[in-house]
């Protein structure tokens, strides 16, 4: 039943307005990719592409061998998640969940058995005859996943899903989507805006901005080595420096910028090249008051308390920067420190790529 | 703060009930007086200037015809006016701003002209029979009622729900019609009520269109008036009037009135 989506060099316009460029995407099957980017970088559009309420202007989509590219949405096979739910507010919870199984001509008596055995994997089976309305939005929306399960669709699509739901909620609720994907293996593509809700439940993730896909690979190779300065401002590296390379000495390069000079192994990053930003999240700074320490001197700001740690916004030679230092010694704003940057929370791009 | 009201705002509530009310009243006992003539308050308790409507053709055809103008345009008008109100609603972003309001337009041209216009390109310009040219007029000033309620029923409506059920392999025009149709029921009848009461009143285009032999009630009133002076004007004006009340105490009964008022 679980098939590989593959998009290839889709293009999308409103008008003349071009919303997508290019975009090549390949789901495996069973897997789950998240499309993840803030309003207006075309997740969206993909998505709505794929479920065929969009053409593309170019470029062809594929399930598992079948084109989709010119299929009606109606004979695509998707199940789809939608953010508001989307349920039928005039059908009750057993009707909306068999929908999908009668317009597939299944008999009455199998199609209730089928919905209600799949309301019961949801936990929601005593809720069958209520009407929508008269649910909370963590049952709508265990109502529309139920819904879309049902069909055992090829791909299960989610749009936003949990977008509505409190925090706490949220965080059940994506583990529940995730069992059941998992359970199934059915492959899924997840859109949302949420960092955190889809490199938890991705197997890879696809950041995407104005349109183009920036970087597609596990959460763990994004978090931690982000391709190019968009995606590593976007997963939290906040500070990033440009380095020039005034030496090379087999493995380690020395290298320097504004009032600092550095010295780092290409062991650890791989080759360095000439010109090449160095990029930090706040904890990747150590805030030194040591004059004698071989950093980045700065001017320290404003001071916020994290519970963790304090974060400093700090002025330097090189732009405006942002370091967490430890709590047990607070410093004032207007202090002079070192930033000492921590190899191991370092990651380096290459110069002038993709902002 | 009291949670009584304002002495003053008391009166002049009742003050504007009463002028309201009070031609009400007079009709009625005008209607139910015994006299050959319009008077009030009534002398004597009758009923037969109620009998006399009957009695009339003219009044027994043109109720006929207006009933069966306002039900024929009222269709019409929910043909033309729900995919009309569905596409303004459906692709708002996509269409220009000036078509919703271009559908308003019967209603917002002052109707004498717009009877006027109508009777020189239909009767006159085509020699439309005068039964079809009422038609067509009375389709035309209540479309804007059925496209505005219809509307204001879809603005509400979450068109995901509609790509829900495509998505669930259902045929967009077949989902029209099981998804999106019983979500906005409530809007149609609305729709139905608003438009029929609507033709049905309407003087000032029927007065343009209504011909030899065919008319509407509103216009035979007018007539009647002209020559008689006798209680039947008073008591079909009670007639179109109960008529009227009990369409809407249906809408009420089945929708409530603030229905009416989206």
């Amino acid at each position: 039943m679980t098939q590989p989506l593959h998009i290839e060099a889709v293009s999308a316009h409103y008008g003349t307005t071009r919303v997508l460029e290019d975009l090549s995407l390949s789901v495996q099957a069973g897997e789950l990719v998240s499309l993840l980017g803030a309003s207006g970088c075309g997740k969206t559009t993909t998505l709505r592409l794929i479920a065929g309420f969009l053409s593309p202007t170019s470029g062809s989509i594929t399930l598992g061998g079948r084109d989709l590219t010119r299929l009606p949405t109606h004979k695509r096979d998707i199940g789809l998640v939608f953010q508001n739910y989307a349920l039928f507010p005039h059908l009750s919870v057993l009707d909306n969940v068999a929908f999908g199984l009668k317009q597939r001509g299944i008999a009455a008596d199998e199609r209730r058995r089928r919905a209600m055995a799949m309301l019961d994997r949801v936990g929601l089976s005593v809720l069958a005859d209520r009407a929508p309305g008269a649910l909370s939005g963590g049952q709508k929306q265990r109502v529309a996943l139920a819904r879309a399960l049902v069909i055992e669709p090829p791909l299960l699509m989610f749009d936003e899903p949990l977008s509505n739901l409190d925090a706490k909620l949220r965080v059940d609720m994506r583990v529940e989507i995730r069992q059941l994907q998992r359970a199934n293996g059915t492959t899924s593509v997840y859109v949302t805006h949420d960092q955190e809700e889809a490199f938890s439940i991705s197997d890879r993730v696809a950041i995407m901005n104005a349109g183009r896909l920036m970087q597609f690979d596990r959460p763990e190779v994004l978090y931690r080595r982000p391709a190019n300065t968009f995606v590593a401002r976007f997963v939290g590296f906040e500070n990033v420096i440009p380095f020039q390379v005034v030496a090379r000495d087999g493995d380690m390069v020395t290298a320097e910028t504004a009032g600092m000079r550095l010295g780092l192994s290409q062991s650890l990053y791989g080759t360095i090249p000439d010109a090449f930003l160095l990029a930090t999240r706040p904890d990747g700074l150590t805030v030194s008051s040591d004059a004698a320490a071989d950093g980045l001197p700065a001017r320290l700001g404003l001071r916020t308390y994290l519970g963790r740690a304090y974060q400093y916004q700090c002025e330097t030679a090189a732009g405006h920067l942002v370091a967490n230092g430890s709590l047990t010694a607070p410093l004032q704003a207007g202090a002079r420190v070192k930033l000492v940057p921590v190899p191991e929370q370092c990651t380096i791009l290459a110069a002038g790529g993709d902002e | 703060m009291s949670d009584r009201p304002h002495p003053l705002l008391i009166v002049i509530a009742a003050l504007v009930y009463l002028f309201l009310m009070v031609p009400l009243v007079i009709v009625v006992g005008a209607a139910l007086s015994d006299t050959t003539y319009l008077t009030f308050p009534p002398q004597g308790l009758s009923l037969r200037w109620f009998e006399n409507i009957f009695q009339i053709s003219a009044f027994r055809r043109t109720i006929v015809t207006s009933l069966q103008i306002a039900f024929l345009g009222t269709l019409i008008a929910l043909l033309i006016g729900i995919p009309a109100a569905y596409a303004l609603n459906r692709f708002r972003v996509e269409l220009p701003k000036w078509l919703g309001t271009l559908f308003l337009l019967p209603i917002l041209v002052p109707e004498i002209v717009f009877g006027f216009a109508l009777l020189k390109s239909l009767t006159v310009g085509t020699g439309a029979p005068i039964f079809l040219a009422l038609l067509i007029g009375h389709t035309l000033i209540v479309l804007p009622y059925v496209v505005r309620v219809i509307s204001a029923s879809l603005a509400s409506f979450d068109f995901s729900i509609e790509e829900a059920a495509i998505s669930l392999g259902s045929a967009p025009v077949k989902t029209f019609f099981t998804i999106v149709l019983p979500n906005v029921r409530g809007g149609v009848i609305a729709a139905f009520i608003l438009a029929f009461i609507t033709s049905l009143n309407d003087v000032s285009v029927s007065l343009f269109l209504t011909g030899p032999g065919i008319s509407t009630l509103p216009i035979q009133i007018l007539a009647h008036v002209e020559q008689f002076f006798d209680p039947t004007v008073a008591s079909v004006s009670v007639l179109l009037m109960v008529l009227t009340v009990a369409v809407m105490a249906i809408v009420e009964r089945t929708l409530g009135l603030t229905f009416l008022a989206k």
